[in-house]
């Protein structure tokens, strides 16, 4: 939409051939706009050296008459291009239309804005952070920067491994999209934190509901579109460096970018980080193994010509990250101590190693996009994408299985994607789209560990349909469908007690194969899933400026790989967890509404939502096996409809100096057929930043964040009885092993403070980061690890950002 | 040329789906390899032969009922034990009790006598920081009576600490006669 408000320029020079006698000749023609294919009113086309001007007509005709054969120069002009001129040699009349380009800076705005997810084009309900809050997370991931926002939460393992979580729901319920690119990094799982650099994002958007059928319409809980710099149309070269220090884990990241772009559409972009971090630590105690290194790259280049282009990007993200050595356990007897010792089983001191457990995971994508803008019919996009996902994880072993993952899995994606956005009707801004993928999962059998997630081949093909429609300036609706069809076909073994155990002999003998080998059945569990998706909703904007969004959204989601197929030990929880071959997919109903608006110094946002789940599915215990290392509770997948409700506000204020802004978040999930709460969600919490900025002192700035998260009341009781031997008298008891309750509410304070400094085109920032300054112990509901160890303490960082 | 359109075209169609399916051979299966399935204590009175006294086999993490040996205990009998960690899932059998001397300082196997058992164990092999192992131990069975008796296996653990601190990789408890 913003294009078309951008007019292109032209330039025309014609040649007139050198002959005496006739100065009757004319030249005509039409100006149009290259971008959108429009008319140009209002072009000025002179020839130099002479007094003759005309303008172009309200449909971008012009006429030149009276002219002289021989050699001309015209010069084309309009407000909002660059001056064109051009010789021409003129023997006859002559008819020439000129396609004109947009001016430089117009287009650098539409390039850097345009392309974005516009909050104002739809009926999503979203929430977006931009550059400079992100830089603030360079040392950090970004699940963190993302819990600055309203509504949006996380999912933490320790306090690397961060999920976020939308509106009390995460995993394979949120979709994230990097730079266009659907991430299928193994997602489904809760200690799989999003490979994705923060660094190499520019802006982030975040979805709440289904809405963005563009991109998938399993969106239960939301997507995450992030958005890398794109390169302006100009002959620059923009260059960015960031460092950050950080007292706590003793180390820090270094993140530098690079963008070479000429006016003439050509560009080539390349960014780096590295983090190192040793042992975080609690404010009572060393975290050990905490450690974290990561390594990521990314690299592009493209060719960008207005009304064509072509790009061309690779991108790397290589983690190695430590987990909590004391969050290894074997039984249920551990967990039971270490629910009630109240500080890890193991703390050494500070180092930078990193051992066992532990994740090491690689993640690479390959993308070739092409789009083509279409005369009278808008534009049309075409693009592969590659993705290669390594995901290793080391248990704590024996002798030589010591430096062998436990868990070892290749997960390959391809994705074409071709999209149609048609413009073609006037208040219409139409989408379509096929997407095709092929996925292909492949665990390696040398860990010496039974697979968790067996081999499988996943195909799906899904379409979509969008459409936007201005009824008026005050009114706008929207609304879109997606199919989606999925085809897994596994390859597994189960034990054939575990097989019999779960009646999958009488259900699906048809998976069974005459290959048992070691009381393992390998069977061959194949599914296809049909799923359909939808939105509609309308923008209404009031006569005050204030809008008023309403949304109601359909998501479908098939079950994900873990679903179906788990079936092992969950080291940390000390609980198996079995898949079910039975389960199908969830479908949501959710309606969601914003309402936003300023009053003076005063600006206000309320976001509430309703969202049905049926076939919600859960995870449950339903069990227990007792092996050799003692008992364990089995947790099964299972559904059950469920509905979640909640409402996000943020509401910002601002006097002389002072701004204050403030965001709150509540959420109520409820397993309706069983009548409970459903297990993790976020508790009430609310977030106040309080900042003053002087702008005379070098833009100096500090601001003061504080954040109150209080005590989940709504929790399901998944507590259970176990049998185990009292160690010391050596008798049976009855315990409960308390895993339901949450920790307390906890309150933390982080300061911000920062100034710009400038040396001609370079700008040197310097901030101060303290978190957690208070050094408060608190542990978080939402860390799977909480049963461990405290968060961690007070962490000092200093950051430079240096523009070039 | 459409034909080499044509051509090159199905031919990245082919690249595109044939690269996501290079695994026809069937998956191989995986024995789990770290896991102890069998714990073997074998007792030798004294002047007299070993036999198999306590045994607990799982070979599928639980799922089925384990197989369990249970022979009793003389009284007024002091027995020279050691303990066998097998891995019955491969093939040939593999001895983890190897491993778990092998790596001494990070094993400690725990007896648990329940206080009404007359039963009292004492370790005959330690590591090299002369902190107890356990896998060679004197058990002395005294007066009749009768109670549990729990082996627990403790990996990765802090040994200086009385109850070892660590991973539980074994916990088995028999319900001993002493006859």
């Amino acid at each position: 939409m913003f294009q078309k408000f951008i007019l292109l320029c032209l330039f025309l020079s014609v040649h007139l051939s050198v002959s005496a006698q006739n100065c009757n000749l004319t030249i005509s023609g039409q100006i149009i706009d290259k971008h959108d294919n429009s008319n140009l009113q209002g072009a000025v086309i002179a020839i130099n050296d002479s007094n003759t001007v005309v303008y172009s007509d309200e449909n971008g005709n012009y006429k030149l008459e009276n002219l002289c054969p021989g050699d001309l120069i015209l010069k084309v002009t309009h407000p909002y291009c660059e001056p064109q001129t051009k010789k021409v040699t003129l023997k006859g009349n002559s008819v020439i239309n000129f396609r004109l380009e947009h001016h430089l800076e117009e287009l650098n705005e539409v390039l850097l804005k345009g392309k974005l997810y516009d909050k104002n084009l739809n009926s999503s309900i979203s929430n977006q952070i931009k550059t400079e809050e992100l830089e603030n997370f360079s040392n950090a991931s970004l699940g963190d920067a993302l819990k600055t926002l309203s509504g949006v939460s996380s999912l933490n393992t320790g306090s690397s491994i961060v999920k976020p979580i939308i509106q009390g729901l995460h995993s394979s319920r949120v979709l994230i999209i990097n730079d266009n690119v659907r991430l299928h990094d193994q997602q489904w799982g809760e200690d799989h934190a999003p490979n994705v650099d923060i660094n190499s994002a520019a802006n982030v958007t975040v979805i709440k509901g289904a809405s963005a059928l563009k991109y998938g319409g399993d969106a239960v809980g939301g997507t995450i579109v992030i958005e890398p710099q794109k390169a302006p149309l100009k002959d620059t070269l923009m260059g960015k460096t960031i460092l950050t220090g950080a007292t706590n884990g003793r180390g820090g990241t270094l993140a530098t970018s690079l963008i070479k772009a000429n006016s003439n559409g050509f560009n080539y972009r390349i960014q780096g980080s590295l983090k190192r971090l040793g042992d975080l630590e609690s404010p009572n105690y060393q975290l050990t193994n905490t450690g974290q290194r990561e390594n990521n790259i990314s690299l592009g280049i493209g060719l960008n010509k207005i009304d064509y282009g072509i790009d061309f990007s690779y991108k790397l993200t290589n983690s190695e990250i430590g987990i909590l050595r004391a969050a290894h356990i074997g039984n249920i007897t551990d967990l039971e101590i270490s629910i009630n010792r109240q500080i890890p089983n193991f703390i050494d001191d500070f180092s930078y190693s990193i051992t066992s457990p532990k994740q090491e995971v690689t993640h690479q994508i390959f993308k070739l996009s092409t789009f083509k803008k279409l005369k009278g019919i808008g534009e049309v996009n075409l693009q592969y994408s590659f993705q290669n996902n390594d995901r290793q994880e080391f248990d704590v072993r024996r002798g030589e299985l010591r430096d062998k993952p436990a868990m070892d899995m290749n997960l390959k994606t391809h994705t074409l994607l071709a999209q149609l956005e048609w413009t073609a009707l006037e208040n219409f801004d139409s989408n379509f789209g096929v997407e095709l993928n092929a996925q292909t999962n492949l665990p390696n059998p040398d860990t010496g560990v039974r697979r968790l997630i067996p081999d499988y081949d996943m195909y799906s093909v899904g379409a979509f349909a969008t459409t936007e429609y201005d009824l008026s300036n005050k009114w706008k609706v929207d609304a879109g469908i997606r199919y989606d069809f999925s085809a897994i076909d596994a390859e597994k073994f189960y034990f054939e007690s575990r097989w019999e155990q779960l009646n999958y002999d009488e259900i699906f003998p048809q998976f069974e194969t005459n290959r048992i080998e070691n009381g393992q059945i390998f069977t061959t569990p194949n599914f296809d899933y049909h799923n359909v998706s939808g939105t509609i909703g309308a923008t209404h904007t009031f006569a005050n400026d204030w809008q008023l969004i309403t949304n109601l959204s359909s998501a479908s989601r098939a079950p994900n790989p873990s679903e179906l197929f788990s079936d092992g030990l969950h080291h940390s929880l000390a609980r198996i967890e079995l898949g079910e071959l039975q389960i199908d997919s969830e479908q949501s109903f959710k309606i969601g509404a914003e309402l936003q608006g300023t009053v003076d110094n005063f600006g206000f946002s309320l976001q509430p939502y309703y969202n049905h789940i049926n076939n919600f599915i859960i995870l449950e215990p339903s069990g227990a096996d007792t092996s050799i290392r003692g008992a364990f509770p089995v947790w099964q997948y299972r559904q059950s409809d469920s509905r979640l409700f909640g409402v996000d506000a943020s509401a910002s204020y601002t006097y002389r100096n002072f701004d204050l802004v403030s965001n709150l978040a509540y959420v109520n999930g409820q397993d309706l057929e069983q009548d409970l709460p459903l297990i993790n969600m976020p508790p009430f919490n609310i977030r106040n930043a309080l900042t003053y900025r002087k702008t005379e002192w070098n833009n100096f700035y500090i601001s003061f964040i504080s954040q109150l998260v209080t005590e989940q009341n709504r929790f399901s009781d998944n507590n259970f009885d176990v049998r185990i031997i009292n160690r010391t008298t050596g008798e049976f008891e009855e315990k409960e092993v308390d895993i339901s309750t949450p920790p307390e509410a906890y309150h933390l304070l982080d300061i911000r403070s920062g100034m710009q400094f400038e040396f001609g085109k370079k700008r040197l920032q310097i901030n101060l980061i303290v978190n957690n300054m208070l050094n408060a112990s608190y542990r978080s509901y939402l860390n799977a690890l909480r049963f461990y160890a405290d968060e961690v303490g007070t962490n000092v960082m200093l950051q430079l950002k240096l523009n070039y | 040329m459409r034909t080499i359109k044509l051509l090159s075209l199905s031919l990245l169609a082919t690249l595109l789906f044939s690269a996501c399916s290079d695994d026809d051979e069937a998956p191989q299966v995986i024995n789990e390899e770290e896991e102890i399935t069998t714990l073997n204590v074998y007792l030798t009175p004294d002047n007299d032969t070993e036999s198999l006294t306590f045994s607990f086999t799982d070979l599928d993490g639980g799922v089925s009922e384990p197989t369990i040996v249970n022979n009793g205990l003389q009284a007024n009998t002091s027995y020279t034990g050691r303990i066998e960690f097998l891995n019955e899932n491969e093939s040939p059998v593999e001895n983890i009790t190897d491993e778990v001397i092998a790596e001494a300082e990070e094993h400690q196997v725990f007896f648990i006598t329940e206080t009404g058992l007359d039963v009292t164990i004492d370790y005959l092999d330690f590591d090299d920081n002369d902190d107890p192992l356990g896998v060679e131990f004197r058990l002395v069975a005294e007066s009749v009576s009768s109670g549990n008796l729990t082996f627990i296996l403790i990996h990765e653990g802090n040994k200086s600490t009385p109850e070892a601190d660590g991973e539980t990789d074994i916990e088995v408890t028999f319900d001993v006669t002493v006859e």
